[in-house]
């Protein structure tokens, strides 16, 4: 799951996504039951758009749009305030498309073709029939939990900006140890809001690509490239000028997280994402392979997603209380195992772990990972 | 004296011979229900042939693949080795044992010369398939001069994460059968007629096959739960074959055959298993049910980008499996033919799963290279696979009476 495939940012979407909605699963398992009568027939032409019924029950619709003009069209289906329900694109002349659209609410919609595939196109009323129309959810509770992340990510932003600028001034002092010492902590501020993070696809592998993951030609650069000169190589010619570009990107992060906002299915989404984290990159500590601070990432994770799961926790409590208490005990298991290797300042080096304490820890984040998994659907109820 | 590993049926008259174009079930119309072309167990696959078995022979439900390194210095040596390799595993192949005498007609005092779990089974469509790596073309055997262009080394890919024991290798040899018994009897008394000659490098079992690669056949599931495989090549299909899978150039020995590229994925179930059906669709870009491309009907119904969902966003994402796998072989196709796998579990509480992926193209430059590199990394579906082994083999071409494997390379 990532972020951005949520459409984070899309303006115009509405806070809260219903689920029905959100699925972008065209056709859902099985291809969707037709409304009652069939696929609707629509004839574009270029002063024209002809729809052989201008009103379909609600649930799946199909329109098999036929271009008869001149020029490539495009066809839409919109709902309330132009919100975009479906559409198709680049439909020269002759060709017959197919749009099939999840219509979950009756009301008044929209139907657009656009010839040339520019301006407001030739519309017309479309009458969906069938369940009430949805109450946009007010729900408080989930309001407030949305709000409560958003306080939450504000929290991590100024001092994952902080340190990792007192990282990147020990690096360019020249300053080993003292940077050795700064990074992992540094970079707990970054795992606990990695989901958001991650949704800046431009930003997050210069800030956190692996060596490993690196793509032919791509630069190594960011935490993991510091990490390798002060534990592997020693820091190089350039190591300066990487530190300096670290802490303009995380920066630019910090920037834009602050302006993020995160429906409750997200958050519901991004918890079960951090738990994924932990299970393929940090369990098997692939994650700083070079110093072995993978607990503190693991650690950083863990409270990313508690932190997400406590935004919804009065909502998961009231809707599922079974769910909320097993939620809450299994995400002790995982914190008392981590406190176990508490060491000192931090925690103990990954490669200083036995096999046996590696698995009681993949045990406790499978046994967590399933109930948050649940999450998701308790948050979309009505 | 010979006994037929199928017992009372004799060999004579046995199953259909279940290779060549169209022999499977007829071509169906796409849309029509496809049902599994009814390949009798007991069929046998010709061993000989224009090109090798096992490439577009309809897929068998069981796989045994093994590489091994060549540990003899002596050319004559590795020659004669394919030359017994070559009959038994025709004999294999046709259901008898892997040599005159088989498993209780020799010697008290010798051990049998065929392993004997495979007696009484019939022929389960064993077709044995085999290739050459790009170490065999080294300065041990004086073939360094014909080693094809085509077969790379392969680049190291984005996120791999390949474990050395199990990957590369001199020679592999692919059985594939309805019988996971017949398949793994095949590789076995293979290995033992190497030993001294040859050692197994690494080996895999695959089931439930996750390509069809004949329209007789129903497009089966991986482990994830997916279709896998609705766009491959199939075996009805010569004209695509033709141009996607054999080869016409590079040195003559490999004229008729193609190149392997198999690839163990370690798939990440237990986390897939906890995504959302709507999030598992969109990595895929089909709906988990039908097949159908996200947007369309039918599972044969082509992916269409220019439909979009809700908000403007494309049903079919730019970073999902189907669109980036199609997208960036640029036209070019290429044969799939792997297996599940499970090979027992991690140590840490998950199964060992995943897909073993095989494939056969006219050449990995052009066709897999590309179409792997924008997957690994793009691909949404990655954050759940781990590739953790790879190999790279010329499969000559298939063999006139009384060739051996290889011959061409070695005359």
């Amino acid at each position: 799951m990532r972020l951005k495939d949520l459409g984070i940012g899309l303006a115009g979407l509405a806070v809260l996504i219903p689920l029905s909605a959100c699925g972008s699963s065209g056709g859902g398992t099985g291809g969707g039951t037709a409304a009652a009568g069939g696929p609707i027939a629509v004839e574009a032409k270029d002063d024209a758009c002809g729809l052989t019924r201008a009103e379909a029950d609600a649930g799946t619709i199909t329109f098999e749009v036929s271009n008869k003009g001149t020029r490539v069209t495009e066809f839409y289906l919109y709902g309330e305030g132009d919100r975009i329900m479906g559409e198709v694109e680049n439909i020269t002349p002759g060709l017959t498309r197919r749009l099939i659209v999840e219509v979950p609410d009756g009301g008044k919609y929209q139907t657009s073709c656009r010839p040339g595939m520019t301006g407001d196109g030739i519309r017309a009323e479309f009458t969906v029939k069938g369940s009430a129309t949805r109450q946009v959810d007010t729900n408080t509770k989930l309001a407030e939990a949305t709000k409560s992340y958003q306080n939450y990510i504000n929290s991590q932003v100024e001092p994952l900006v902080a340190k990792t600028g007192e990282f990147v001034a020990a690096v360019k002092a020249g300053k080993v140890d003292e940077a050795k010492a700064l990074f992992p902590v540094a970079r707990t501020y970054w795992e606990r809001i990695e989901p958001v993070a991650e949704s800046f696809g431009d930003l997050d592998p210069r800030i956190d690509a692996r060596e490993a993951d690196l793509e032919a030609g791509q630069e190594f650069t960011g935490f993991h490239r510091l990490e390798k000169d002060l534990w592997v190589s020693g820091l190089q010619a350039d190591s300066g000028a990487i530190a300096d570009r670290l802490a303009t990107d995380v920066n630019e992060i910090a920037t834009r997280a602050k302006t993020v906002e995160l429906t409750p299915l997200q958050l519901a989404n991004g918890a079960k994402e951090l738990l994924d984290e932990v299970a393929t990159g940090k369990i098997t500590g692939e994650e700083d392979i070079f110093s072995h601070t993978d607990l503190w990432d693991f650690r950083a994770n863990v409270e990313g997603s508690a932190a997400a799961v406590n935004a919804l926790r009065e909502v998961v409590n009231e809707r599922d209380p079974a769910l909320a208490k097993t939620l809450e005990e299994r995400f002790k298991v995982v914190t008392d195992l981590l406190d176990k290797q508490h060491t000192g300042d931090g925690y103990k080096l990954y490669t200083d772990l036995s096999e046996a304490e590696v698995k009681a820890f993949a045990e406790a984040v499978d046994a967590l990972g399933e109930p948050i998994s649940k999450v998701a659907e308790v948050v979309a109820q009505k | 004296m010979s006994v037929s590993r199928r017992g009372l049926f004799g060999l004579a008259g046995a199953g259909v011979a279940v290779a060549g174009l169209g022999a499977a079930a007829g071509v169906l119309a796409t849309g029509e229900q496809r049902q599994d072309a009814a390949v009798p167990a007991s069929s046998v696959v010709p061993f000989r042939g224009q090109h090798q078995a096992g490439i577009v022979t309809p897929a068998q439900d069981r796989m045994h693949f093994v590489a091994f390194d060549v540990t003899t210095k002596d050319r004559a040596e590795l020659v004669a080795l394919l030359r017994a390799w070559t009959a038994a595993a025709e004999r294999m192949t046709a259901g008898q044992e892997a040599a005159e005498g088989g498993a209780v007609g020799g010697h008290r005092e010798a051990p049998p010369a065929d392993t004997g779990e495979a007696l009484d089974l019939p022929a389960s469509a064993l077709t044995l398939t085999i290739g050459f790596g790009p170490t065999l073309f080294d300065d041990r055997f004086g073939l360094a001069a014909k080693r094809p262009e085509a077969l790379i080394d392969l680049p190291r890919f984005p996120r791999d994460d390949l474990d050395p024991r199990r990957g590369g290798g001199d020679i592999c040899v692919q059985a594939c059968a309805n019988d996971p018994q017949v398949a793994v009897h095949a590789i076995r008394n293979l290995a033992r007629i190497g030993f001294g000659k040859v050692a197994v490098r690494w080996s895999q079992l695959g089931f439930g096959r996750t390509s069809s690669t004949s329209t007789g056949q129903a497009t089966p599931r991986n482990l994830f739960g997916f279709k896998d495989g609705t766009n491959n090549l199939k075996a009805e299909d010569p004209a695509a074959l033709a141009e996607h899978v054999w080869v016409t150039g590079g040195p003559e020995w490999m004229v008729g055959g193609t190149y392997l590229v198999a690839r163990r994925i370690r798939m990440h179930i237990e986390i897939w298993d906890r995504t959302s059906l709507a999030e598992q669709e969109d990595i895929v870009g089909r709906a988990k049910g039908s097949g159908a491309p996200l947007g369309q009907r039918d599972e044969f119904d082509q992916v269409d980008p220019h439909v979009r969902g809700a908000g403007g966003a494309a049903l079919v994402a730019e970073d999902s499996h189907i669109r980036l796998a199609a997208e960036n072989l640029d036209g070019a196709k290429i044969l799939r033919r792997g297996y599940n796998f499970t090979d027992g579990s991690d140590g840490f509480g998950h199964l060992d799963a995943g897909l073993f992926f095989v494939c056969f193209n006219r050449d990995s430059r052009t066709q897999f290279v590309p179409m792997q590199q924008a997957l690994s990394s793009r691909d949404r579906m990655m954050e759940y696979l781990e590739h953790t082994g790879s190999g790279h083999f010329a499969c000559p071409p298939g063999l006139a009476d009384g060739a051996f494997w290889g011959q061409r390379l070695f005359d």
